[in-house]
């Protein structure tokens, strides 16, 4: 294939970074307009040697418009697995740090930088990507079209490539707007936004020009969580840039607008990218995977419109006992205690869906990472709520218990069904008979299986320990502990903790490994699964 | 009236009104006789190819 025009779009952009790098006042936007510059020199050369100045016969070099668009998603799928594990690795790193602060690398490396790293690369790249991907796999195959916009897609995927390691780049550097989930300052956002539009633009243009004349379930969750990103991302990230050629902007909201705006995003980024989107994940690869419909696919229809009309308030619940107004805090309160409804729906869908295959449980690993998946959203989105009622707030709010719900939800729910849907697609795609090791897919089930635990447990106890010392009061109405105590009394579970996420990790390590070997065409000798003679099972008979 | 308070009011009267509207809509026309042989069907487009 020649991308000319691509190649030239791509080399008047490293041109232009050239320029802002040489006029710019600012020494952090010179740096990161350097790193664009190579980044963006680097693709253009890469582009270039591919050009072929031969003559060509056409019919060969055009693909057939009734396939599918899969090579995008064989990309995909490898940098969902790649952003995993560097996101996972990070995690452990800052989990290290709070434990032993001398592992603070100043300045690049220090915990400030590092964790906007950590959440941006679990949620915007490994869980973006495996969005982005499984959406393209799936929309092509329920609505039987080929992707619409032909080389959108691959605009969308390298575009968002490109956002990710802008993102990670300015983070170490020190560029940040502070805003939760939405570091990123105004010039990447803007960068975004354009990427994300395309990306609406190929999903919704091939649902348009479906053969399929109904919109199967999967896809309204994907669009939904499409739609409403883009929403959320504009509105957040509204700000005026102080000089044209800098980092620095000053968001368009002040005050308490500003910290509901903030969370408004946030916990929607939640509900929308981290739950409907993978929701719409559920909703094909569990039923491929078990070869089953879905239990009920009018409750499916019942909970998604639930999931929308309720999730969009609940925001106010990360701002309980602040400045925000008494209405609004209990109003996020309720929302929040109604999103039981859907989150239930969802779950007992997905897991009824293997009603009367209860054995593939037993006999197929990846069935298991994805009912241990649905299993964890139930949980998850079980305790939210629970912990957004302002009496259970009041000790939870500021303490390691958010940390340990939030990684309940994002390794459980959002990991393990991401893990399920790269084991189900990779052999597929790469046209492999089979992965190379289900007894892998077992040790990557049971290692990240026993870490969340692991995680999950320690952060409860951590938690509920610190809020009681937080709000202990002595007979005289004086605090009992000051807040380094608090913190030194942290130092056990934070080292457990970091167990649990180098557990995790090694999973995530042993799935690289798993899906290159399985690309590469490899396939390890290993017995059959589900097929252990019954005698040996029964030994009480 | 103050353009907050305009926005505020129709948020908590004919904005929530339509929205709870909108979602009984939904519901009904879900559960309506007749819907349960087409969700089926819908249900089953994953499973009609690879």
């Amino acid at each position: 294939m020649n991308y000319v025009s691509e190649t030239l779009w791509l080399s008047i952009g490293t041109f232009l970074a050239l320029l802002a790098a040489a006029y710019t006042h600012d020494s952090l936007f010179a740096a990161h307009m350097w790193v664009l510059f190579f980044v963006l020199l680097i693709s253009t050369t890469v582009l270039m040697r591919r050009i072929s100045f031969a003559p060509q016969a056409p019919a060969i070099c055009l693909p057939s418009k009734s396939e599918y668009f899969d090579e995008v998603v064989k990309y995909g799928t490898i940098a969902t697995v790649f952003w995993g594990v560097v996101g996972f690795l990070v995690g452990v790193v800052i989990a290290l740090q709070l434990a032993f602060p001398d592992l603070n690398i100043e300045p690049w490396f220090n915990f400030g930088r590092l964790r906007p790293l950590h959440t941006s690369g679990v949620v915007f790249a490994f869980g973006g990507n495996a969005l982005i991907t499984t959406s393209f796999y799936v929309v092509q195959r329920t609505c039987r079209a080929r992707l619409f916009g032909g080389n959108l897609a691959w605009y969308v995927f390298w575009g968002y490539q490109l956002f990710i390691v802008m993102a990670a780049t300015g983070y170490l550097l020190g560029i940040t707007q502070s805003r939760e989930y939405a570091e990123p300052e105004w010039y990447v956002d803007l960068f975004l936004t354009v990427v994300w539009v395309a990306y609406l633009a190929v999903f919704l243009g091939t649902i348009l020009k479906r053969k399929e004349p109904h919109i199967y379930v999967a896809n309204w969750f994907y669009l939904a969580f499409i739609v409403t990103i883009a929403m959320l991302h504009v509105v957040n990230n509204l700000a005026v840039p102080v000089s044209f050629l800098g980092v620095k902007s000053y968001s368009a909201f002040s005050g308490v607008q500003d910290a509901l705006t903030q969370w408004w995003y946030g916990h929607n980024a939640v509900g929308f990218f981290l739950t409907a989107g993978f929701l719409g994940m559920m909703y094909y690869f569990v039923p491929k995977q078990v070869n089953r419909p879905v239990y009920s696919y009018r409750l499916s229809i019942i909970h998604f419109w639930a999931l929308i009309f309720l999730y969009i308030w609940a925001g106010p619940h990360h701002l309980h006992y602040t400045a925000l107004p008494d209405w609004a805090q209990t109003l996020g309160m309720v929302f929040s205690i109604m999103l039981w409804m859907p989150s239930w729906g969802g779950m007992i869908n997905g897991l009824m869906t293997l009603s009367g295959a209860w054995d593939k449980i037993r006999t197929d690993p990846i069935v298991r990472m994805m009912i241990i998946a649905i299993a964890f959203y139930g949980m998850s989105t079980f305790e939210g709520p629970m912990m957004s009622i302002k009496a259970v707030n009041s000790l939870s709010h500021y303490t390691d218990w958010t940390i340990g719900h939030v990684h309940s939800g994002a390794l459980g729910w959002v990991g393990m069904i991401s893990f399920g849907a790269i084991y189900y697609m990779t052999p597929k795609l790469w046209n492999r008979e089979r992965l190379y090791s289900l007894d892998l897919v077992n040790w990557h089930f049971w290692l990240a299986t026993l870490g969340i635990v692991v995680y999950a447990a320690v952060m409860w106890v951590a938690g509920v320990q610190q809020g009681l010392m937080w709000r202990e009061y002595d007979s005289q109405g004086f605090l009992v502990y000051s807040f380094a105590e608090t913190v030194a009394a942290m130092f056990p579970y934070y080292l457990l903790r970091a167990v649990g996420g180098a557990m995790y990790l090694a999973g995530g390590l042993i799935m690289a490994f798993n899906v290159t070997m399985t690309i590469l065409g490899y396939q390890r000798q290993e017995r059959v699964r589900g097929g252990a003679s019954p005698a040996a099972l029964q030994p009480a008979e | 009236m103050e353009f907050y308070t305009a926005m505020r009011h129709f948020a908590d009267s004919w904005g929530l009104l339509a929205m709870t509207l909108f979602f009984l809509g939904v519901l009904v026309f879900t559960l309506r006789p007749g819907a349960k042989a087409s969700a089926d069907e819908a249900a089953r487009i994953p499973l009609k190819e690879d």
